[in-house]
């Protein structure tokens, strides 16, 4: 990939030596009076994939809603504990929840294309933070299209609408929409669900290579996958961190009994 | 496993099958019945909407032969020598109806706005409850309020503040121009724009429902603000039903009688401002029927008919238009 990004430098280079990007730390969350996370501490390692396993329910999209605060849009539900993005906790009142979305994107189960054209669903974006001319426009909405392996397929139609797109295409629009605004995190919340098992291997492939400048947190319900894309793996059951370790560890060798049972399919 | 299991019930034995062949040719009359009774239901939107368009045809033709197109473009409307011009009431409908679409459109999506995405969950339905109930008021209670209450206020506060503030202004101090009656275009737009509110607004309110949470959460996930999610997202995304909803207020606008009767004032005559007493269609005939003695007079009322029939239209076709522009556009 020659995707060179313009990251603000001075921010990352005093900062990238914390090897954690976020901290998640004594983290719990309540729908109302239900307490879906209880007290959940994990990190997510700078430019690593960390996936969140585990049976439905267990709250793993609980929690990555939690890093980008999306939570916040719904009555009736609250978080405690600390969140922290560079050492800064983002569950604090002051923090700017557009800032924060700019700064974690998302990708969700079905692919989102906004009811506009394929160029504007990414300059959308883009241009809600900067200011810039038509051809750095451009430049920006082909190297965003690029980065999600789509510019191949779409160069010729980018005023086409992005629902036209198959559902595959959609969802790597969703990326390239997410990256073009160059976030430091990314979470994706099951975002093969929806997709073929081709288009699966696609994102799958764009997420290993996407890892090399973001820091990436992935919800799934595929082992496999979890074990294909991630470096670190989270297991969850009924709101609890159960494991966290390095993938590879989890899966050959997990240290909880009920690490091992869902791993090998005994149980969820 | 399962698939086994499900073709081996799927081969029925003979008399299972013979059976299920009487029910099936049962169902199927059934079918066929519900099917033509389908039919003739449609079958009379369209014999009713010809016989509305032929009645009116018939009706006017006198007026159509002694006036002809000039009908469209006269202004005076005198009963006494039996000349008459429909210019007066048809300006009066298209600008009632416009300054009630201007006043309505943006405060009709501001309110379902409000509801879809800030109100407090609470203080959703009452609000909602409260805005349907507005569209239950009858007209007449529209008119005799606008009549009684509205006009004289509109005379004595808002009038005069638009004449002092836009009397400076080149092209808008003739809009605002002459003495503050209280009734006029103006009252009537305004009480057109209250009575149109809540089309727009239930209409809207139920289609921003319709996006997907999803949607707005993604555009959310990007650093969109309330406003760039509604303006970029929602309303592009449900613009078809918005339109829907903004015809069907500007339909009832244009043929709304009662009310605009009581507080329009009612005078055959066209003037460059809002605040001048004037006439429309519906107004009109609702005013004049009664008293109007002689085919002519008569069918010049009905040819009157026939024209807001034709502007409906109208209409309603460029909205189509435009909603075809705009899908090209999107390229969906």
């Amino acid at each position: 990939m020659s995707l060179v990004m313009d990251v603000p430098a001075a921010q990352s280079m005093s900062r990238s030596d914390l090897p954690e990007k976020v901290s998640v730390r004594h983290l719990s969350f309540f729908y109302g009076e239900t307490e879906a996370l209880k007290s959940i501490s994990l990190p997510l390692h700078r430019n690593e994939v960390t996936a969140f396993i585990g049976p439905s329910g267990c709250g793993k999209s609980t929690l990555l809603r939690v890093l980008n605060r999306m939570y916040d849009l719904y009555p009736n539900q609250r978080a405690e504990g600390e969140v922290l993005l560079d050492g800064e906790n983002i569950l604090s009142p002051d923090q700017d929840l557009n800032l924060l979305r700019a700064r974690v994107g998302m990708v969700f189960q079905k692919p989102t294309p906004f009811p506009m054209s394929i160029y504007d669903n990414i300059a959308f974006g883009i241009k809600l933070y900067e200011r810039m001319n038509k051809a750095e426009l451009d430049r920006r909405v082909e190297e965003a299209l690029r980065g999600a392996a789509l510019w191949n397929e779409v160069k010729d139609k980018l005023g086409a609408s992005g629902l036209s797109l198959s559902g595959g295409q959609q969802q790597r629009l969703c990326i390239a929409r997410t990256v073009a605004i160059h976030p430091e995190v990314i979470l994706f919340d099951e975002p093969c669900s929806a997709l073929d098992p081709i288009s699966t291997a696609k994102i799958e492939e764009l997420i290993d290579e996407l890892s090399e400048q973001y820091t990436i947190a992935i919800v799934t319900h595929n082992m496999q996958q979890a074990a294909r894309v991630s470096e670190y793996a989270a297991f969850m059951y009924l709101g609890e961190l159960i494991e966290f370790d390095r993938t590879r560890r989890v899966f050959t060798s997990p240290e909880k009994k009920q690490t091992q049972d869902y791993i090998t399919g005994r149980f969820g | 496993m399962t698939d086994a299991v499900a073709i081996g019930e799927g081969v029925p034995s003979r008399a299972v099958g013979q059976d299920r062949n009487r029910v099936l040719r049962r169902l199927k009359l059934g079918d066929t019945g519900f099917r033509i009774l389908t039919q003739i239901s449609a079958a009379t939107v369209l014999l009713i909407l010809c016989g509305v368009i032929l009645s009116l045809m018939i009706g006017s033709l006198p007026a159509i032969k002694e006036f002809g197109v000039g009908f469209l473009f006269t202004q005076s409307w005198n009963p006494v020598t039996e000349k008459f011009g429909a210019l007066a009431p048809i300006s009066g409908t298209l600008i009632t109806a416009a300054i009630a679409m201007l006043i309505a459109v943006p405060v009709g999506l501001g309110i379902s706005i409000f509801l879809t995405e800030l109100c407090p969950q609470p203080l959703r339905r009452p609000i909602a409850i409260a805005i349907e109930l507005l569209a239950g008021i009858p007209s007449i209670i529209y008119g005799i309020w606008g009549l009684f209450v509205f006009a004289p206020f509109v005379q004595e506060y808002i009038e005069p503040a638009l004449i002092t503030v836009f009397g400076p202004i080149p092209i808008l101090s003739t809009l605002f121009a002459g003495p503050p009656y209280g009734i006029g275009m103006l009252t009537a737009g305004f009480i057109l724009a209250i009575m149109v509110l809540p089309f727009i607004t239930s209409i809207s309110r139920d289609v921003f429902d319709t996006v997907p949470p999803m949607l707005k959460e993604a555009a959310r996930g990007i650093g969109c603000t309330t406003w760039e999610v509604m303006r970029n997202v929602v309303i592009p995304y449900t613009r078809i039903g918005v339109i829907g909803g903004v015809m069907l207020g500007l339909g009832r606008a244009l043929g709304e009688t009662m009310a605009v009767t009581f507080v329009i004032g009612n005078a055959h005559k066209i003037s460059p401002s809002l605040l001048a007493p004037g006439t429309t269609i519906s107004a009109t005939i609702a005013n004049e029927f009664t008293e109007a003695v002689g085919d002519i007079y008569t069918s010049a009322l009905i040819e009157l008919g026939l024209i807001l029939f034709v502007i409906t239209f109208i209409v309603l076709a460029i909205a189509r238009l435009m909603l075809m522009r705009i899908e090209k556009k999107a390229g969906a």
